[in-house]
Protein backbone atom coordinates (compact mmCIF):
# COMPACT_ATOMS: atom_id res chain seq x y z
CA UNK A 1 0.00 0.00 0.00
CA UNK A 2 1.27 3.45 -0.89
CA UNK A 3 1.80 5.52 2.22
CA UNK A 4 1.03 9.20 2.48
CA UNK A 5 3.09 11.90 0.91
CA UNK A 6 4.76 13.72 3.81
CA UNK A 7 3.81 17.25 2.82
CA UNK A 8 0.27 16.23 1.84
CA UNK A 9 -0.23 14.73 5.29
CA UNK A 10 0.93 17.96 6.88
CA UNK A 11 -1.32 20.03 4.65
CA UNK A 12 -4.36 18.29 6.08
CA UNK A 13 -3.24 19.44 9.50
CA UNK A 14 -2.41 22.90 8.29
CA UNK A 15 -5.90 23.36 6.92
CA UNK A 16 -7.35 22.54 10.34
CA UNK A 17 -4.93 24.66 12.32
CA UNK A 18 -6.42 27.72 13.99
CA UNK A 19 -4.52 29.03 17.00
CA UNK A 20 -2.62 25.98 18.17
CA UNK A 21 0.99 26.09 19.31
CA UNK A 22 2.94 23.91 16.86
CA UNK A 23 6.34 22.41 17.68
CA UNK A 24 8.22 20.89 14.77
CA UNK A 25 11.39 18.83 14.91
CA UNK A 26 13.67 16.91 12.57
CA UNK A 27 11.86 16.25 9.26
CA UNK A 28 8.78 18.24 10.16
CA UNK A 29 10.94 21.27 10.90
CA UNK A 30 11.98 21.15 7.25
CA UNK A 31 8.53 20.50 5.75
CA UNK A 32 6.09 22.45 7.96
CA UNK A 33 7.68 25.85 7.22
CA UNK A 34 7.00 25.23 3.52
CA UNK A 35 3.28 25.52 4.26
CA UNK A 36 3.08 27.50 7.50
CA UNK A 37 4.41 30.79 8.77
CA UNK A 38 2.69 31.40 12.06
CA UNK A 39 3.98 33.17 15.18
CA UNK A 40 3.04 30.17 17.30
CA UNK A 41 5.17 27.81 15.19
CA UNK A 42 8.44 26.87 16.85
CA UNK A 43 10.90 24.88 14.82
CA UNK A 44 12.87 23.02 17.46
CA UNK A 45 16.27 23.23 15.79
CA UNK A 46 18.86 22.71 17.12
CA UNK A 47 17.19 20.14 19.31
CA UNK A 48 17.91 17.33 21.70
CA UNK A 49 16.54 14.56 19.53
CA UNK A 50 13.61 12.86 21.20
CA UNK A 51 12.68 15.77 23.44
CA UNK A 52 10.13 17.60 21.29
CA UNK A 53 7.12 15.96 23.02
CA UNK A 54 8.60 16.98 26.38
CA UNK A 55 9.09 20.54 25.20
CA UNK A 56 5.52 20.53 23.96
CA UNK A 57 4.31 19.14 27.27
CA UNK A 58 5.94 22.02 29.11
CA UNK A 59 4.15 24.47 26.85
CA UNK A 60 0.87 22.60 27.24
CA UNK A 61 1.14 22.70 31.03
CA UNK A 62 1.91 26.40 30.93
CA UNK A 63 -0.97 27.16 28.55
CA UNK A 64 -3.75 24.73 29.55
CA UNK A 65 -6.38 26.59 27.58
CA UNK A 66 -4.43 26.40 24.34
CA UNK A 67 -3.85 23.30 22.25
CA UNK A 68 -0.24 22.29 21.60
CA UNK A 69 0.69 20.09 18.65
CA UNK A 70 4.03 18.33 18.39
CA UNK A 71 5.05 17.07 14.95
CA UNK A 72 7.49 14.34 15.85
CA UNK A 73 9.32 11.70 13.85
CA UNK A 74 9.24 7.98 14.55
CA UNK A 75 13.00 7.81 15.15
CA UNK A 76 12.69 10.63 17.67
CA UNK A 77 9.66 9.00 19.26
CA UNK A 78 11.56 5.76 19.74
CA UNK A 79 14.23 7.67 21.64
CA UNK A 80 11.80 8.79 24.30
CA UNK A 81 8.85 6.43 24.63
CA UNK A 82 8.74 7.06 28.37
CA UNK A 83 7.53 10.55 27.60
CA UNK A 84 4.17 9.08 26.61
CA UNK A 85 3.74 8.00 30.22
CA UNK A 86 4.96 11.37 31.44
CA UNK A 87 2.30 13.11 29.35
CA UNK A 88 -0.48 11.05 30.89
CA UNK A 89 0.91 11.37 34.42
CA UNK A 90 1.05 15.15 34.03
CA UNK A 91 -2.69 15.40 33.51
CA UNK A 92 -2.28 17.65 30.47
CA UNK A 93 -5.29 17.35 28.17
CA UNK A 94 -4.28 19.86 25.55
CA UNK A 95 -1.38 18.09 23.86
CA UNK A 96 -1.40 16.18 20.60
CA UNK A 97 1.65 14.20 19.51
CA UNK A 98 1.75 13.48 15.80
CA UNK A 99 4.32 10.96 14.63
CA UNK A 100 5.37 11.17 11.00
CA UNK A 101 6.42 7.57 10.59
CA UNK A 102 8.74 6.68 7.73
CA UNK A 103 10.91 4.13 9.57
CA UNK A 104 14.14 5.88 8.70
CA UNK A 105 16.39 8.61 10.01
CA UNK A 106 15.70 10.82 7.07
CA UNK A 107 17.74 13.85 8.03
CA UNK A 108 20.92 11.80 8.31
CA UNK A 109 20.46 10.23 4.91
CA UNK A 110 17.84 7.55 5.27
CA UNK A 111 19.27 4.90 7.57
CA UNK A 112 16.75 2.48 9.02
CA UNK A 113 15.55 2.91 12.58
CA UNK A 114 15.81 -0.16 14.77
CA UNK A 115 12.06 -0.54 14.42
CA UNK A 116 12.28 -0.16 10.68
CA UNK A 117 14.75 -2.99 10.49
CA UNK A 118 12.34 -5.41 12.12
CA UNK A 119 10.22 -7.69 10.02
CA UNK A 120 7.29 -7.26 12.39
CA UNK A 121 5.90 -3.74 12.56
CA UNK A 122 6.39 -1.86 15.84
CA UNK A 123 3.07 -0.40 16.88
CA UNK A 124 3.78 3.09 18.21
CA UNK A 125 0.07 3.68 18.60
CA UNK A 126 -0.01 0.63 20.84
CA UNK A 127 2.59 2.19 23.12
CA UNK A 128 0.46 5.33 23.41
CA UNK A 129 -2.67 3.32 24.05
CA UNK A 130 -0.90 1.37 26.76
CA UNK A 131 0.35 4.58 28.35
CA UNK A 132 -3.23 5.74 28.64
CA UNK A 133 -3.77 8.17 25.78
CA UNK A 134 -7.54 8.43 25.38
CA UNK A 135 -7.33 9.30 21.69
CA UNK A 136 -5.01 7.17 19.56
CA UNK A 137 -5.12 6.73 15.81
CA UNK A 138 -2.95 5.58 12.96
CA UNK A 139 -3.49 6.55 9.34
CA UNK A 140 -1.91 4.98 6.31
CA UNK A 141 -3.83 6.70 3.53
CA UNK A 142 -4.38 10.34 2.84
CA UNK A 143 -8.08 9.78 2.23
CA UNK A 144 -8.56 8.25 5.65
CA UNK A 145 -6.51 10.92 7.37
CA UNK A 146 -8.34 13.71 5.56
CA UNK A 147 -11.70 12.19 6.35
CA UNK A 148 -11.09 11.74 10.07
CA UNK A 149 -8.66 14.46 11.09
CA UNK A 150 -11.19 17.12 12.04
CA UNK A 151 -13.35 14.88 14.20
CA UNK A 152 -10.30 13.36 15.84
CA UNK A 153 -8.97 16.77 16.82
CA UNK A 154 -12.28 17.67 18.43
CA UNK A 155 -11.96 14.84 20.92
CA UNK A 156 -10.64 15.53 24.37
CA UNK A 157 -6.93 14.83 24.61
CA UNK A 158 -4.21 14.11 25.01
CA UNK A 159 -4.06 12.62 21.54
CA UNK A 160 -1.52 10.50 19.71
CA UNK A 161 -1.67 10.20 15.96
CA UNK A 162 0.63 8.17 13.74
CA UNK A 163 0.80 9.22 10.11
CA UNK A 164 2.50 6.61 7.93
CA UNK A 165 4.37 8.63 5.33
CA UNK A 166 6.72 8.01 2.47
CA UNK A 167 10.27 9.31 2.87
CA UNK A 168 10.68 12.65 1.19
CA UNK A 169 13.37 10.96 -0.84
CA UNK A 170 15.26 14.00 -1.90
CA UNK A 171 16.28 17.22 -0.26
CA UNK A 172 16.31 15.33 2.99
CA UNK A 173 19.06 17.28 4.68
CA UNK A 174 17.84 19.62 7.34
CA UNK A 175 17.97 23.27 6.43
CA UNK A 176 18.34 25.95 9.05
CA UNK A 177 15.04 27.69 9.69
CA UNK A 178 16.96 30.83 10.57
CA UNK A 179 18.81 32.24 13.56
CA UNK A 180 17.60 30.72 16.80
CA UNK A 181 17.68 33.86 18.98
CA UNK A 182 15.29 35.68 16.67
CA UNK A 183 13.01 32.68 16.29
CA UNK A 184 12.94 32.09 20.01
CA UNK A 185 12.24 35.74 20.81
CA UNK A 186 9.40 35.84 18.31
CA UNK A 187 7.91 32.65 19.68
CA UNK A 188 8.09 33.88 23.26
CA UNK A 189 6.47 37.13 22.26
CA UNK A 190 3.66 35.23 20.59
CA UNK A 191 3.26 33.01 23.65
CA UNK A 192 3.06 36.02 25.91
CA UNK A 193 0.05 37.16 23.97
CA UNK A 194 -1.98 33.99 24.45
CA UNK B 1 21.15 13.06 55.90
CA UNK B 2 17.53 14.16 55.96
CA UNK B 3 16.29 17.49 54.78
CA UNK B 4 12.91 18.58 56.15
CA UNK B 5 10.35 18.80 53.39
CA UNK B 6 8.69 21.92 54.74
CA UNK B 7 11.99 23.77 54.64
CA UNK B 8 12.58 22.70 51.05
CA UNK B 9 9.08 23.79 50.11
CA UNK B 10 9.63 27.19 51.69
CA UNK B 11 12.80 27.55 49.64
CA UNK B 12 10.89 26.82 46.46
CA UNK B 13 8.19 29.26 47.47
CA UNK B 14 10.83 31.92 48.01
CA UNK B 15 11.91 31.32 44.43
CA UNK B 16 8.29 31.54 43.22
CA UNK B 17 8.70 28.16 41.58
CA UNK B 18 5.61 27.20 39.56
CA UNK B 19 6.54 23.63 38.62
CA UNK B 20 8.94 21.07 40.06
CA UNK B 21 9.89 18.68 37.28
CA UNK B 22 11.41 15.71 39.00
CA UNK B 23 12.72 12.24 39.13
CA UNK B 24 13.64 11.84 42.79
CA UNK B 25 16.36 9.92 44.54
CA UNK B 26 16.23 8.56 48.05
CA UNK B 27 17.07 11.91 49.68
CA UNK B 28 14.35 13.75 47.76
CA UNK B 29 11.78 11.01 47.98
CA UNK B 30 10.51 12.04 51.42
CA UNK B 31 9.57 15.45 49.98
CA UNK B 32 6.99 13.94 47.65
CA UNK B 33 3.92 14.31 49.84
CA UNK B 34 4.73 17.93 50.64
CA UNK B 35 5.29 18.65 46.95
CA UNK B 36 2.06 16.95 45.95
CA UNK B 37 0.15 19.11 48.40
CA UNK B 38 1.86 22.35 47.52
CA UNK B 39 -0.58 25.07 46.60
CA UNK B 40 2.11 27.19 44.99
CA UNK B 41 3.68 24.79 42.53
CA UNK B 42 2.76 21.72 40.54
CA UNK B 43 4.74 18.48 40.66
CA UNK B 44 5.55 16.99 37.25
CA UNK B 45 6.90 13.45 37.25
CA UNK B 46 9.14 12.30 34.43
CA UNK B 47 10.32 8.85 33.37
CA UNK B 48 13.87 9.85 32.45
CA UNK B 49 15.83 12.93 33.40
CA UNK B 50 16.32 14.29 29.90
CA UNK B 51 12.61 14.93 29.71
CA UNK B 52 12.83 17.16 32.76
CA UNK B 53 15.03 19.72 31.02
CA UNK B 54 12.82 19.87 27.93
CA UNK B 55 9.62 20.15 29.93
CA UNK B 56 11.19 22.89 32.02
CA UNK B 57 12.21 24.65 28.81
CA UNK B 58 8.64 24.65 27.53
CA UNK B 59 7.37 25.96 30.84
CA UNK B 60 10.01 28.68 30.92
CA UNK B 61 9.31 29.81 27.36
CA UNK B 62 5.69 30.35 28.34
CA UNK B 63 6.60 32.44 31.37
CA UNK B 64 6.57 29.88 34.19
CA UNK B 65 9.33 29.30 36.73
CA UNK B 66 10.15 25.61 36.64
CA UNK B 67 12.74 23.81 38.73
CA UNK B 68 14.42 20.61 37.59
CA UNK B 69 15.00 18.19 40.46
CA UNK B 70 17.02 15.04 39.71
CA UNK B 71 19.93 12.99 41.03
CA UNK B 72 23.48 13.41 39.76
CA UNK B 73 23.17 10.11 37.91
CA UNK B 74 20.26 11.74 36.09
CA UNK B 75 22.44 14.74 35.36
CA UNK B 76 24.80 12.45 33.51
CA UNK B 77 21.94 10.76 31.68
CA UNK B 78 20.36 14.00 30.60
CA UNK B 79 23.42 15.70 29.16
CA UNK B 80 22.12 16.23 25.65
CA UNK B 81 18.79 17.63 26.77
CA UNK B 82 20.54 19.92 29.24
CA UNK B 83 23.05 21.02 26.61
CA UNK B 84 20.26 21.92 24.26
CA UNK B 85 18.10 23.98 26.60
CA UNK B 86 20.90 25.69 28.51
CA UNK B 87 23.33 26.34 25.69
CA UNK B 88 21.42 26.21 22.39
CA UNK B 89 18.22 27.82 23.63
CA UNK B 90 20.17 29.72 26.31
CA UNK B 91 17.46 29.37 28.92
CA UNK B 92 18.49 30.24 32.49
CA UNK B 93 16.92 27.19 34.07
CA UNK B 94 17.42 26.15 37.66
CA UNK B 95 18.09 22.70 39.04
CA UNK B 96 18.42 20.97 42.38
CA UNK B 97 20.52 17.85 42.00
CA UNK B 98 21.07 15.08 44.50
CA UNK B 99 24.80 14.61 45.16
CA UNK B 100 24.99 10.88 45.76
CA UNK B 101 27.65 9.71 48.23
CA UNK B 102 28.99 13.20 48.91
CA UNK B 103 28.76 12.60 52.66
CA UNK B 104 30.21 9.10 52.54
CA UNK B 105 33.75 9.23 53.80
CA UNK B 106 36.17 7.60 51.38
CA UNK B 107 33.45 6.88 48.87
CA UNK B 108 34.58 5.43 45.56
CA UNK B 109 31.19 6.07 43.99
CA UNK B 110 31.89 7.28 40.47
CA UNK B 111 28.69 9.31 40.55
CA UNK B 112 30.34 11.35 43.29
CA UNK B 113 33.69 11.57 41.53
CA UNK B 114 32.33 12.96 38.30
CA UNK B 115 29.64 15.35 39.52
CA UNK B 116 31.65 18.51 40.08
CA UNK B 117 34.08 17.93 37.17
CA UNK B 118 31.08 17.54 34.88
CA UNK B 119 29.40 20.70 36.17
CA UNK B 120 32.70 22.54 35.80
CA UNK B 121 33.06 21.24 32.26
CA UNK B 122 29.62 22.59 31.39
CA UNK B 123 30.53 25.89 33.05
CA UNK B 124 27.53 25.72 35.34
CA UNK B 125 27.40 27.80 38.49
CA UNK B 126 26.68 25.51 41.43
CA UNK B 127 26.52 25.56 45.20
CA UNK B 128 26.42 22.69 47.65
CA UNK B 129 23.97 22.18 50.51
CA UNK B 130 25.70 19.98 53.08
CA UNK B 131 23.13 20.05 55.86
CA UNK B 132 19.59 21.18 56.54
CA UNK B 133 21.00 24.37 58.05
CA UNK B 134 22.33 25.22 54.61
CA UNK B 135 19.00 24.81 52.81
CA UNK B 136 18.62 28.59 52.38
CA UNK B 137 21.45 28.23 49.87
CA UNK B 138 18.80 26.95 47.47
CA UNK B 139 16.91 30.21 47.21
CA UNK B 140 19.98 32.38 47.64
CA UNK B 141 22.07 30.74 44.93
CA UNK B 142 19.30 30.13 42.43
CA UNK B 143 18.00 33.69 42.84
CA UNK B 144 21.47 35.04 42.20
CA UNK B 145 21.79 32.93 39.06
CA UNK B 146 18.35 33.96 37.84
CA UNK B 147 19.15 37.62 38.44
CA UNK B 148 22.34 37.10 36.50
CA UNK B 149 20.39 35.60 33.61
CA UNK B 150 22.22 32.29 33.80
CA UNK B 151 21.43 28.70 34.75
CA UNK B 152 22.01 27.63 38.32
CA UNK B 153 22.47 24.36 40.13
CA UNK B 154 22.25 23.46 43.80
CA UNK B 155 23.73 20.11 44.83
CA UNK B 156 22.12 18.38 47.78
CA UNK B 157 24.73 16.37 49.68
CA UNK B 158 23.66 12.82 50.30
CA UNK B 159 25.05 10.02 52.39
CA UNK B 160 23.82 6.88 50.76
CA UNK B 161 24.76 5.02 47.62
Amino acid sequence: MMKMNYIAALKVLHELRTDEIVITTMGSAREWPRISNHPLDFHYIPSAMGQAPALGLGLALARPNRQTWVLNGDGAMLMNLGCLVTVIASGARNLTVFVLENQIYEVTGGQQTAAGALSAKVDLAGFARSAGFPVVARFETLDDWRAQAASLLKQSGPRFVVLAVEPVGEDYLLESPGPLPERLAGFQEALAGV
Amino acid sequence: MEYPAEQVVSQLQALAVTHVVWLPDSAMGPWETAFEHSTTFKLVRVCREGEAWAIAAGLHLAGCRPLVMIQNTGLFESGDAMRNVLFDLKLPLAAVIGYRSYLVSGSTDTARQFTEPVLDAWGLDYAIVRSSQELPTISRHLSACRNGGKPGVVLIAEGRM
